[in-house]
């Protein structure tokens, strides 16, 4: 097995759209400046922008756009697909270093993203990037849903241990989270994994915290934090940067640092109890999300 | 029809006037012939050994013809047998596995041992757990194997099944009645679009080796392990160990199936000799390991010298150069003057490297093989002052031809000698009719270049399906080297008797003596 024994392996899932490459990109940095963790990221996602606020870049080349460009993977050399962070995150400032890969993937509509996930981690474990010197997380960013065995494959047995979920409170964001705790309570049985918690990236909908709150406790978890809305997180993407760079004494920079606290101590990680669609729905509409069906109205067309 | 009192083959029995008639037949209905232009035929024929097509071949991206190399699980199966009572396990489609059986017994005419838990296409959507569930505990009630390896076919790699999660819920769910929780079920995905079967060599060793030395680390021992690669002489292992062993020193043979594929005839047992599984988990405690095959083991030898930090490194002792370096590498390692029984055979070596000398110096060779194979080969062509005009390596890892060229740079002859990474059997005929050589050495995939071109093949690799027993004998050590130098000098010979046989015009030099 790939590295260290104290290395921590964790992976951020969620539905697409969310947010989830912005939180955890705000995260790590957080993790890494203000608690010195050193730090690899892991784009698991063809459209690649898991790391383009810590490299202030729009989107670096990926492990497989590298290998179709050179014709082979083994052809791929890591000082090309592996690129160390900028500014704060880079290995000669004080604090934490962070490097980054994407693994990418094949064009839209043709082959299997799948396997390029799969192809860029075992590339990255052959050349060692597993072995770096320091190396304290490893840290997955994963596109949507445990669609298949590919996108499972950071959580196959001896990579991430700790999954967190980042969602809103929606319909379609709740509904992807129950599904991933599906896919994480199938590899749990057997395995190390464990779901961490919930990161609920608020839209400010009505009830949304008591919403996250009330699925994190039904899923067996803890809503790990509640980052509240703020547009200078936009702000600072504009200039391709996380937060805690652009602004470190902002309120919003406190709040990752506050998530970044709680990932570093965290000690609570289990195997999710995840719900029925039935369950689902219920809770939706006890939170005012969906509004109770007049089943005598269903499949009728809207009067003229 | 066959008569019981007198069976013949098919050379004869075809002959017979009722086959005859069916082939007959047949053509009328299967065979185009009558409408093709014959003349059209023999115009494409010519222009397919001509530069123009060799250009337009050598440009070729998207197909392989007549591949010279085979896929990753090949290799895992090999590693397995290596092992003590140790079964081959494929996860993924029953095809795949039969292909391996029956490669591997065509060449070795012995039957190998290995099954599959037979994925078919609702597998492939739902993933090979149930077939890996239930194919482990049959495979371990119905053989009873003292270990089980695991590698996959590339239909579990499409779908991204996860090994070691399969292999815990298998044993889980058994609840140790077949799969007890010690049993030593070590894996490796090895997927078959990528690289060849010494990649899936590689692969396995490397799964062997980690998995069963799990805390197993303890004090250093001086001892030795040797890693042979995808050896498919198995004289080659016998001459390797007889090699070490007059060293006296302690040694494992990581991977050791010369008794596996050279059973004895009488009664049948699935499995024999092999690595002591014992052995296998205290291999992490030796002081040294050597690999005889540097592109075959390449993954499983950066675990043992960056994580283990064992001495050694490679050796490849194939050749009069390539053995010197190996016993100077083991007189080295365990602080032994080399013994006076390996100075005498290397001295009948070079003898007899002199008395053939004239007969192999300056003929021109075409070549191919695996990686490895072709670095001991082709060094001791040149050390017999052969010229290996044609080197190709379908299989060729990175940084082998910057060293075959630097190898062949050596030859006075090194602007006539090519070396054709990547490229298969269908460029070499292209190779063979533009830049011909005297003769070619290869497996049994040689036989049509041989026809099409009337280029002898001597028949040096593997597999070899359509010759017998050679595989019984060493191509390494000094002893190996004598074999190779007795088979290409007897070929040399063979085909010189060939081409002075005519009487009162050539036989001037059809001598007795030679």
């Amino acid at each position: 097995m790939a590295g260290a024994a104290s290395l921590r392996q964790i992976a951020f899932y969620g539905k697409g759209g969310i947010g989830k490459s912005t939180t955890s990109q705000n995260t790590l940095a957080a993790m890494s400046h203000y608690f010195d963790k050193n730090i690899m990221i892991v784009g698991c996602d063809p459209k690649a922008d898991s790391t383009r606020l810590i490299l202030h870049e729009k989107a670096q080349d990926t492990i497989l756009s590298l290998a179709a460009e050179l014709g082979t993977i083994e052809d791929v050399e890591m000082e090309q697909a592996r690129l160390w962070g900028k500014g704060l995150f880079d290995k000669e400032t004080p604090g934490g270093w962070i490097n980054c890969t994407e693994s990418g993937g094949p064009e839209p509509g043709v082959g299997c993203a799948g396997r390029g996930v799969i192809t860029a981690i075992n590339f990255l474990e052959e050349e060692g990037a597993y072995d770096e010197e320091g190396l304290d997380f490893v840290s997955y960013d994963v596109l949507g849903d445990v669609v298949c065995g590919g996108f499972a494959m950071p959580i196959r047995e001896g990579k991430a241990q700790e999954i967190y979920i980042v969602m809103s409170g929606e319909m379609m964001a709740m509904y992807a989270a129950n599904n991933i705790s599906k896919g994480i309570l199938k590899y749990a049985n057997t395995g190390g994994v464990r779901l961490a918690g919930l990161v609920c990236n608020a839209r400010m909908t009505d009830k949304e915290y008591d919403l996250a709150l009330e699925l994190a406790q039904r899923l067996g978890t803890q809503l790990i934090h509640f980052v509240p809305r703020n547009n200078i997180v936009q702000h600072a993407e504009l200039r391709r940067m996380t937060v805690v760079e652009y602004s470190p004494y902002s309120d919003q920079a406190r709040e990752y640092k506050e998530l970044a606290r709680k990932i570093v101590y965290n000690d609570m990680k289990i195997i999710p109890t995840p719900i029925t669609m039935d369950e689902l729905e219920e809770l939706l509409l006890a939170f005012g999300l969906e509004d109770e069906v007049d089943e005598s109205q269903v499949g009728k067309a809207a009067e003229a | 029809m066959q008569e019981v009192e007198k069976i013949v083959n098919g050379k004869d029995l075809f002959k017979r006037p009722e086959y005859q008639d069916v082939l007959a037949n047949k053509k009328q209905f299967e065979s185009s012939m009558l409408a093709i232009n014959p003349a059209r035929v023999a115009e494409v024929q010519a222009w397919t050994e001509s530069w123009d097509y060799r250009e337009k071949n050598l440009a070729r991206e998207a197909i392989t013809v007549n591949p010279a190399k085979a896929c990753q699980p090949l290799g895992a199966v090999m590693v397995a047998l290596g092992f003590e009572g140790t079964m081959p396990y494929v996860h993924g489609s029953h095809g795949c596995v039969a292909y391996f059986r029956s490669y591997f017994t065509r060449h070795f005419k012995e039957p190998t041992p290995c099954v599959s838990d037979s994925m078919t296409e609702d597998a492939a959507v739902f993933g090979g757990l149930v077939n890996m569930k239930e194919g482990l505990k049959n495979c371990a009630a119905v053989y009873k194997p003292k270990m089980i390896a695991v590698s996959t076919t590339c239909m579990a790699e499409v779908i991204g099944d996860d090994l070691m999660a399969f292999i815990i819920a298998a044993k889980e769910e058994d609840g140790g009645q077949y799969l007890p929780e010690e049993y030593p079920i070590p894996f490796a995905h090895t997927p078959s679009f990528v690289g060849s079967h010494i990649t899936g060599y590689d692969n396995m060793m490397h799964g062997i080796m980690s998995q069963l030395t799990e805390g197993q680390k303890g004090e250093t021992k001086k001892r030795i392990n040797i890693i042979p690669g995808f050896e498919t002489y198995i004289g080659s292992l016998r001459s390797v160990k007889t090699i070490v062993e007059a060293f006296g020193t302690d040694y494992i043979m990581l991977g050791d199936h010369s008794d596996q594929w050279d059973m004895p005839a009488g009664q049948y047992e699935m499995f024999q000799g092999g690595t002591k599984l014992d052995d296998a988990r205290d291999c992490i405690n030796s002081s040294a390991t050597i690999s005889l095959q540097k592109y075959a083991t390449s993954k499983t030898m950066k675990m043992v010298e960056k994580r283990w930090k064992h001495a050694g490194g490679f050796s490849n002792p194939v050749g009069l150069k390539g053995t010197d370096e190996f016993v100077m590498k083991l007189s080295e390692l365990t602080g032994t003057e080399v013994p006076q029984k390996l100075k005498v055979e290397r001295g009948r070596l070079v003898d007899a490297m002199q008395d053939s000398y004239p007969y192999m110096h300056g003929k021109k060779f075409a070549i191919w093989g695996d990686p490895d194979f072709l670095i001991g080969a082709v060094s001791f062509l040149l050390e017999m002052g052969a010229e290996p005009t044609h080197v190709l390596c379908h299989n060729a890892p990175k940084g082998w031809e910057e060293e075959m060229r630097a190898m062949l740079d050596t030859s006075p002859a090194k602007d006539s000698l090519n070396v054709w990474a990547e490229k298969d059997l269908w460029h070499m005929r292209s190779l063979l009719y533009t830049e011909p050589v005297d003769f070619m050495i290869g497996n049994s995939y040689g036989k049509e270049l041989m026809r099409d071109t009337g280029t002898p093949l001597i028949y040096i690799g593997f597999p070899i399906f359509d010759r017998h027993h050679l595989h019984r004998y060493s191509i390494s050590g000094y002893d190996g080297a004598l074999n190779l130098l007795t088979w290409i000098t007897n070929k040399v010979l063979d085909q010189l008797d060939e081409d002075t046989k005519g009487i009162a015009t050539t036989d001037y030099f059809f001598d007795l003596i030679r």
